[in-house]
């Protein structure tokens, strides 16, 4: 049938089983909208308080949900206002589909009103970035970059439509999207091989090779990062931990691949990991990694890295073996199919009772907790099935260290790029896709500052979720940095005269409450379960640091 | 990591003949913050597909981590790094030169002849010359014409193609490896 441009980008996405999108309208994405309106009864379309907001809710709706995640925006600098959240599901790698419309293709490079090169600017944050000029391309344009979303690693791409192609009329026709591959670049037998991947033909000779490597290995440790999470390979990992006996270390990506009760599991690695998790990692002799890449964070430098470790590297990203650190043997495949397979390959090289001795004695014992850590062992507490999710800095960080997680994907947090922000906006995409879930949103006051608009779609959308805001009247984490290294020169980092947060929050509809002990932070977290939303504002000192933090290879308190 | 040995490298990549991939290929250069020396592009046998040669000076480890990152690019089919033994390098030269003289004209001409070069215009004042050359006869020619007064080149970039009956088409276990992700149909 003939179809207007705008209604075949709406019949594209009911095709794909969006439901849900996300986004801020304008001018150039009228017809879009307009279209939308149309189909209001099988897509609902979630109106944030700024394009950033919209990114970062389509993105926590991907990782919470498992599906597609879709954010609208018009051109110009609704186009550019998304950037930071493209940013951010690309470090991630999240599935969401950014679909911008833009000028008419004959205004393209005259500096139209509210007209930007989003294609170019989204080129290096986007697995793929299209300009569609004409309407006949839409379809065949929206299936592809949806199959490519969740293809192999997933990640965001982009779809910048001309104002004329939403306009002019084009032939469509159905296509189930188990067979749309074939009209993209994506065949059906090469999806079908990426979406059930398993380790690659070769794979029995690999495979037996990392067999073999963990039965000599005296000192094993399981690593594992977002990758298990994203291919739903906690269960297979916690198999292959448990079959072995090895101990496990997670990335703050991986959070949640085990629970956090498991005797094996010795929490996150990394410059601010445990120390059980980092003493494991400077003493291993073989690491084997899933769906790991070597950030930074992770590593903290990489000659210090694991010094006495054969690395055996389990990734869906050739790219990433050997980007950061040498592997001694990889695998290129899903974790969740190599887990699985290695799972059958692997037998158990010793009992491991002296490494597993070792490490217990870096496991933490009874110390004193810091105020907002008792918040966080309170939120897990009274809220363990919750979906967390935290925007950037000390509470973070806190959070990651703290909070038992029980469920793969249970933490939603700016990991790689560290998006101040991230949090609120996620957590109304993890509400959209979960009504009746518990929600905790986890953020400082710097980095709520950053969105606090959200509240507003909080309220219009009804989209409730409880917000736990760490107030230290400062940028806690720059400011641990500038009182570790800068001789304690604290350089803009002093947020006093902070917003009446309960009289900001009652602007908008929203109960607050400030909690200055755990006693008041319980009873208060508790009337929010009932409410099912809130603001708690928790006072907390601006000298409490995240310690200890790894540097260079060692441990610093 | 002992790879300290910066040394020139060639990349030759099999790209889709579409907008904006030469863009999406050498952003990944710039990002990195690496200078290319030579860039050149042309359509292959088939017109779906462009050949891209890229030559710029790196470490091999720098080199194999932009190869990673390139092959990851959806638009980008095969890579092979060629070097300067196995492989056979061209490039066309278009050098203007003055030539006012009837002197330095006969021997302008000389010198063409000896490098097996082609004189494609004539005017009172100038001759351009065109060679297709190496690296080294290309510098040669443009040294010996220097005399005389260049007063403007134009060159192609380098191309490049492996000798023998190996092509960029050979599937090995690494472009089996980084095709998890991505194809062509």
């Amino acid at each position: 049938m003939v179809l207007r441009g705008a209604e075949i980008l709406i019949k594209c996405l009911l095709e794909q089983g969006v439901d849900t999108v996300f986004g801020y309208p304008g001018v150039s994405i009228l017809e879009v909208y307009d279209e939308l309106y149309k189909h209001k009864a099988d897509i609902r379309h979630i109106l944030t308080a700024h394009e950033q907001g919209a990114a970062f809710a389509a993105d926590g709706y991907a990782r919470a949900s498992g599906k597609t995640g879709v954010c609208f925006a018009t051109s110009g600098p609704g186009a550019t206002n998304l950037v930071t959240g493209i940013a951010a599901a690309f470090m991630d790698s999240s599935p969401v589909v950014f679909i911008t419309c833009n000028v008419d293709d004959k205004l393209l490079g005259k500096d139209a009103f509210q007209e930007v090169d989003i294609v170019g600017i989204s080129m290096p944050i986007t697995k793929c970035s299209y300009l569609v000029d004409s309407a006949d391309k839409i379809a065949p344009v929206v299936r592809e970059a949806f199959a490519l979303a969740r293809a192999g690693r997933k990640g965001p791409v982009l779809i910048d439509i001309t104002n004329n192609a939403a306009s002019e009329k084009a032939e469509y026709e159905y296509i189930s999207p188990d067979t749309a591959g074939s009209t993209g670049r994506l065949s059906p037998s090469y999806r079908e091989k990426i979406l059930n991947s398993s380790a690659r033909p070769d794979g029995a000779a690999a495979l037996d090779k990392a067999a073999s490597m963990l039965y000599g290995a005296e000192k094993p440790l399981i690593l594992c990062g977002g990758g298990v999470i994203s291919s739903g390979a906690a269960p297979e990992l916690q198999r292959f931990a448990e079959k072995n006996g090895v101990p496990v270390a997670a990335t703050l990506m991986g959070l949640g691949s085990m629970p956090g009760d498991s005797p094996l599991y010795l929490g996150m690695a990394g410059v601010f990991g445990t120390s059980a998790a980092n003493y494991a990692l400077q003493s291993c002799d073989l690491l084997i990694a899933f769906g790991v890449r070597f950030s930074d964070r992770l590593i903290g430098s990489a000659e210090a890295f694991a010094p006495n470790a054969s690395l055996i590297h389990v990734d869906i990203d050739r790219a990433e073996i050997g980007k950061n650190i040498s592997a001694a043997h990889h695998i290129v495949g899903d974790a969740k199919a190599v887990l699985s397979k290695l799972c059958e390959h692997s037998s158990r090289g010793g009992n491991y009772e002296e490494w597993l001795q070792d490490i217990a004695l870096h496991l933490p014992g009874d110390r004193q907790l810091l105020f907002p850590e008792k918040i966080i062992k309170e939120i897990c507490r009274l809220a363990p099935d919750a979906f967390i999710t935290t925007d950037v800095g000390q509470h973070q960080l806190w959070a990651c260290r703290e909070f038992d997680f029980t469920f793969p994907g249970q933490l939603i947090t700016s990991g790689g790029y560290g998006a101040m922000g991230f949090g609120l906006g996620a957590a109304l995409g993890v509400r959209a896709a979960f009504p009746d879930r518990q929600i905790v949103h986890i953020t400082g006051d710097g980095s709520f500052g950053m969105n606090m608009n959200e509240l507003g779609t909080e309220r219009r959308e009804k989209l409730p979720v409880i917000t736990v805001l760490f107030e230290n009247a400062s940028l806690g984490l720059v400011r641990q940095n500038q009182r570790l290294k800068c001789g304690r020169r604290y350089s803009q980092t002093d947020l006093s005269a902070n917003p009446d947060y309960i009289a900001l929050a009652a602007a908008f509809g929203i109960k607050a409450e400030r909690c200055k002990t755990a006693e008041e932070f319980t009873a208060a977290f508790r009337r929010a379960q009932k409410r099912g939303s809130g603001l708690l504002v928790c006072p907390v000192n601006k000298n409490d640091i995240i310690k200890p933090m790894l540097d260079k290879g060692r441990l610093k308190y | 990591m002992a790879d300290t040995e910066y040394r020139q490298q060639t990349l030759s990549v099999l790209v889709e003949n579409s907008a904006g991939v030469l863009s999406q290929v050498t952003r990944l250069f710039t990002r990195k913050g690496y200078n290319i020396e030579s860039l050149a592009v042309g359509v292959t046998d088939n017109p779906k597909i462009s050949r891209i040669t890229i030559i710029l000076k790196g470490t091999d480890r720098m080199i194999s981590l932009l190869e990673a990152q390139l092959a990851k690019l959806l638009p980008v089919i095969s890579i092979k790094r060629l070097t300067g033994t196995d492989s056979i390098y061209r490039e066309l030269l278009l050098i203007k030169v003055r030539a006012e003289t009837k002197d330095s004209r006969d021997s302008i001409i000389q010198i063409v002849n000896v490098f097996r070069a082609a004189i494609v215009d004539m005017s009172k004042n100038s001759l351009m010359i065109q060679v297709s050359a190496d690296a080294s006869k290309g510098d040669a020619l443009i040294s010996l014409l220097s005399e005389f007064g260049i007063t403007e080149i134009a060159r192609t970039g380098m191309i490049a193609l492996q000798r023998g009956d190996g092509t960029i088409y050979e599937r090995t276990e690494n472009v089996s490896e980084y095709e998890v992700g991505k194809i062509h149909d």
